[in-house]
């Protein structure tokens, strides 16, 4: 085997709070061979980004290596002098970022900063980094590479930016890339861009990647290895294949419970969470980190830590009992959402009617004539690019954003456009939960007193028996009941978004829309919201509106969906029905974006690297016919119809329904690889 | 840009005609009996108007405005009542003896104030940064009369080695010129610097802990590069606002400065036209602060816009 590239050795790291050192990573041992890509996955606050920043040898102010060796290409990093580091950095290593709008200077021409690699590390004059900066950006597959060079950053989409900073990294033709993240802050169609870049270019050039990310079906389709990260440790590391076909470490193999599978509905089977949160990295005791919350553990677990075992040719695990790991599905509780009230579409009176409701700001049209029913009790999801207007149709039925035109009707009644002209009822009846609850609840509050003034507006109840339903509703989102004197800034961030939803939950409302309400939040956290979700349903026969760009959660979810392009809805219909073929043109697109478990790489018969057309200038005929690969003629002019396809499913194209089965059938059937990497059998 | 600057210069025009005709309303049209105000309470009622026949102020205040701008734009500020002489030159002359003490002030101190902040910043709870804070702080709190008394006590009688007039003899040479400025200069930086100076250290803080200087660092970009070309650029946005706030009454808020170094400025100038009823001389300094303030934040804006792109396009891009 040839010297590894990267090789780290027994690195701890550790952050100065107040008197006391807090391991953030500790002992991990990894070794990146030139060529290859790892992969690191964990949740949020296992190390696995401080362990990228230490790569570079880029620590914040209170953090330092406290043990082990950091070595690239056989020299040690934390003993080099800084000129030595600047010469190893932007060249031999480079990075990308999980946030490329903030990465990208704003006051810097974008083609100047990726050219600033070629002056400073190949010592070009400027003409020729230009020239230079050009060819990369040219290579990232920027179609227009002198236009947009001269551009600043916030003149790009976010896509667009990302490959910005990756051609900015790979300029110097490093032997090492470090990518932290590098979609997540993407929409699902870019990032299935992006990473089909990062595969074509893993191709061209020769660099090893480190790839950091939380999303194991992401790291799946770029990486040959992969590690498995947990309060700071290194728990399991393997092969792709090894690692997704049969996870040896507990944790790894409740992480690939907790992702909704494409498939899977509620009724199928409840998505399993992970009990407990990260243990308090301050506070550890000697056994295994994972411990309290692992299915089967044993008293040796309290007691012994564990090491990095054995559990395979190249598979390493941090479990005594790795070989009883159970397989991903197992754990699950078999038993779905049983009674889930399917029946939303029935005869029962509408609960919520829009009838052509459009929006429009200036020129630009956010909103354009959207006809939608909801019945009471029923779980619509609403699915579409940002941008597509799907936060602002929820915040017109909240009545946050008055419409410009058409009404909207709660129970048969119109309401005003402005909440503060609906009646006390109206308001009650439809209650919002939003993307970042940090953001909603007022950080020095305590929850007794955020939950309390909810209940006293929204149920109009004092006293005593504001008290009790305070409690109660804690208790609905499984809170513990000591938690009412705490305030938001000492909770995690999905204790935070229990404590938004039961806010919402306070006046018995009959319509909750949900915008985004787990995307912020870890796989793990968000299974376990998604399932408080489908509790207060079933009690409450409340009705959800649930905004998310992630298909297959929304698929889990709900009974209904409606998939929205620039303002409109394209293509409306039951769950079940809505991702089978045929549908609409830009739903197939959207649909091969989403990175999945198990299957290998999924052809993508639409791409969407055609940026969107702005909501100002909105394409006349249908809108989608300026990246769709099937446009005709009257694509272009008329508006295109509603086509029935039976069971309440509609798709507005100009398409006949039987082109667009056989060809997308067609389409899903090349997709299928004789011999997909499988992840485990599942329910 | 040419836009940018287009639209700013048609703001800056549209603030003076605003301000022309408050400070018109003020002073013409508020007091009501101008002769009365001149002649005191005591005069007779004849002689007030007689007085406000020969001032034209008995006619309708439209006509008056009109003829009062019309002589403004071309020259003709009235006549002071206390000095007997024609408004214009000497507001010329005081607002620029007034300029000149801003701008050697601002030359100093910008360039003074912006160094120490970015070195303040790259040091974060470092000595030069403690040290600094805390002095420039507890000197700027101190108002400028004490610390332009203490300089004149120390450099001026005790050290005795600078002058403690601000106003050279006629006919002085550019060094004698600048040796009578550096007390009222001094006193200058010391009242604005610590404004001016935290201004830099926490908008250099700021830029110092952004994502884009962490990309420019692991670019491997030498420190100076990463200050001087990503971070200074993003940092300076919000000290230029506060610059261009400030010319404007540096140019016309010093008569503590002015009166102890007995500097005559338009400061004291307007200062003495307002204690003595002068409404012509009063209404000429207004005039010219005003011009020189809506100057210096057109100025300020347009460096902004240098530095901002994102500014510059304005709202027509993207």
């Amino acid at each position: 085997m040839t010297a590894p590239l990267l090789e780290l050795d027994n690195v701890t790291i550790s952050y100065q709070r107040r008197r006391d050192l807090v391991d953030a990573v500790r002992n991990v041992s990894l070794v990146v061979q030139p060529g290859e890509a790892y992969g690191l996955v964990g949740e949020s606050g296992c190390g696995k980004s401080t362990l990228a920043m230490a790569v570079l040898r880029y620590l914040p102010r209170n953090g330092l290596l406290t043990s082990g060796h950091v070595l690239f290409e056989g020299r040690d990093l934390f003993t080099m002098t800084a000129p030595e580091l600047r010469r190893i950095r932007g060249d031999r290593i480079a990075m990308v970022y999980q946030n490329p709008g903030s990465a990208l200077n704003p006051t810097i021409r974008v083609g100047a900063q990726v050219a600033e690699v070629y002056r400073h590390h190949r010592g070009l004059a400027h003409r020729a980094a230009t020239e230079a900066a050009l060819d990369m950006l040219r290579k990232v597959r920027i179609s227009e590479p002198d236009r947009v060079a001269a551009l600043y950053p916030y003149q790009l989409s976010g896509g667009m930016q990302q490959r910005v900073v990756i051609a900015m990294a790979l300029a110097s033709d490093p032997a090492l890339l470090v990518l932290d993240e590098p979609t997540t802050a993407l929409d699902a169609t870019v990032q299935a861009d992006i990473l089909d870049l990062f595969q074509d270019l893993r191709g061209e050039l020769k660099a090893s990647i480190l790839f950091i990310s939380h999303n194991l079906a992401v790291v799946q389709q770029v990486c040959d290895r992969i590690g498995v990260m947990y309060a700071g440790e290194l728990i399991e590391q393997g092969t792709i294949r090894e690692v997704f076909q049969r996870p040896r470490h507990p944790y790894t193999a409740a992480l690939f419970d907790c992702i909704p599978d494409f498939g899977v509905r509620k009724k199928d089977r409840r998505l399993a969470g992970i009990a407990g949160g990260v243990p308090d990295l301050a506070d550890l005791g000697t056994g295994c980190l994972y411990e309290p919350r692992c299915l089967i553990s044993r008293t040796v677990c309290r007691v012994d830590h564990p090491e990095l075992m054995r559990a395979g040719t190249r598979h390493l695990s941090r479990c005594f009992f790795h070989m009883e790991t159970p397989l991903p599905g197992s754990a699950a509780p078999l038993a779905g959402v049983a009674q889930s009230p399917e029946n939303g579409r029935s005869d029962r009176l509408p609960l919520l009617s829009l009838n052509k409701v459009g929006r429009r700001f200036g020129k630009a049209h956010i909103l354009d004539e959207i006809d939608l029913e909801i019945a009471p009790g029923e779980t619509f999801g609403l699915v579409g690019e940002s941008g597509s207007g799907k936060s602002t149709l929820a915040k017109v039925i909240a009545g946050l954003v008055p419409p410009s035109t058409g009404t909207v009707a709660l129970n048969n009644e119109r309401v005003a456009g402005t909440a503060s002209r609906r009646t006390r009822r109206q308001r009650r009846d439809v209650q919002m939960v939003f993307q970042t609850p940090d953001a909603t609840l007022n950080p020095k509050k305590r929850l007794a007193s955020i939950l309390g003034r909810a209940v006293r507006v929204l149920a109009g109840l004092t006293g005593r028996r504001k008290r009790d339903r305070s409690s109660a509703l804690l208790a609905d989102v499984q809170l513990p009941p000591k938690m009412m004197t705490a305030t938001p800034d000492r909770l995690s961030g999905g204790q935070r978004q229990r404590v938004a939803i039961a806010r919402a939950f306070a006046g018995d409302p009959k319509l909750v829309i949900l915008d985004e309400p787990t995307s912020a939040l870890d796989v793990s956290v968000q299974a376990s919201i998604l399932n408080l979700l489908l509790d207060l349903q079933r009690e409450s026969e409340v009705a959800y509106l649930f905004i998310s760009h992630d298909l297959a959660v929304v698929r889990y979810l709900s009974d209904r969906i409606g998939v929205m392009y620039l303002g409109e809805i394209v293509e409306i219909g039951p769950a079940e029905r809505v991702f089978r073929p045929p549908f609409h043109p830009y739903t197939q697109s959207l649909i091969a974006a989403v990175p999945r478990l198990g299957t290998e790489k999924p052809a993508r018969p639409v791409s969407l690297d055609v940026a969107p057309s702005g909501p100002a200038d909105r394409p006349s005929g249908c809108p989608f016919h300026t990246r769709c690969p099937r446009a005709y003629d009257p694509c272009r002019t008329e508006a295109p119809p509603w086509r029935d396809a039976g069971e309440g499913y509609m798709i507005r194209c100009w398409i006949a329904l039987d082109a667009l089965e056989a060809s997308q059938t067609a389409a899903l059937r090349t997709r299928r690889k004789p011999d997909p990497v499988r992840v485990g059998p599942r329910p | 840009m040419l836009r940018f600057v287009g639209r700013r210069v048609l703001l800056l025009a549209f603030t003076l005609a605003v301000a022309s005709v408050l400070i018109f309303a003020i002073t013409n049209v508020l007091p009501g009996d101008v002769a009365r105000i001149i002649l005191g309470p005591f005069a007779p009622q004849d002689a007030v108007t007689r007085l406000n026949a020969e001032l034209g102020a008995d006619r309708p205040v439209v006509v008056r405005y009109a003829e009062w701008l019309a002589g403004v734009a071309q020259g003709d500020w009235g006549r002071s009542y206390a000095f007997s002489t024609a408004v214009f030159p000497l507001v010329l002359e005081r607002l620029g003896r007034s300029l000149l003490l801003a701008g050697s002030g601002l030359a100093v101190l910008v360039p003074l104030a912006i160094a120490s902040g970015v070195a303040a910043a790259r040091r974060e709870g470092g000595l030069f940064d403690r040290v600094l804070s805390t002095v420039s702080l507890a000197v700027g709190a101190l108002p400028e009369f004490v610390t332009g008394v203490f300089l004149i006590l120390v450099f001026g009688i005790w050290l005795a080695v600078l002058p403690i007039q601000a106003l050279p003899p006629d006919g002085a040479g550019p060094l004698t010129v600048a040796a009578h400025l550096v007390l009222p200069v001094g006193c200058l930086v010391l009242l604005l610097f610590a404004y001016l100076f935290r201004m830099t250290r926490a908008s250099m803080i700021e830029a110092l802990a952004a994502d884009y200087t962490r990309t420019a660092t692991l670019k491997g970009l030498p420190p100076r590069t990463v200050v001087w070309r990503h971070v200074l650029r993003n940092a300076l946005l919000p000290t230029v606002t506060v610059i261009g706030a400030q010319i404007g009454w540096l140019v016309g808020g010093l008569v503590v400065v002015e009166t102890l170094f007995k500097y005559p400025g338009i400061g004291s100038l307007i200062h003495f036209a307002a204690t003595n009823k002068d409404i012509p001389l009063l209404v000429g300094c207004s005039l010219a602060i005003t011009f020189v303030f809506a100057l210096g934040n057109l100025a300020a804006d347009v460096l902004y816009a240098v530095l901002n792109p994102r500014v510059r396009h304005g709202r027509n891009a993207h």
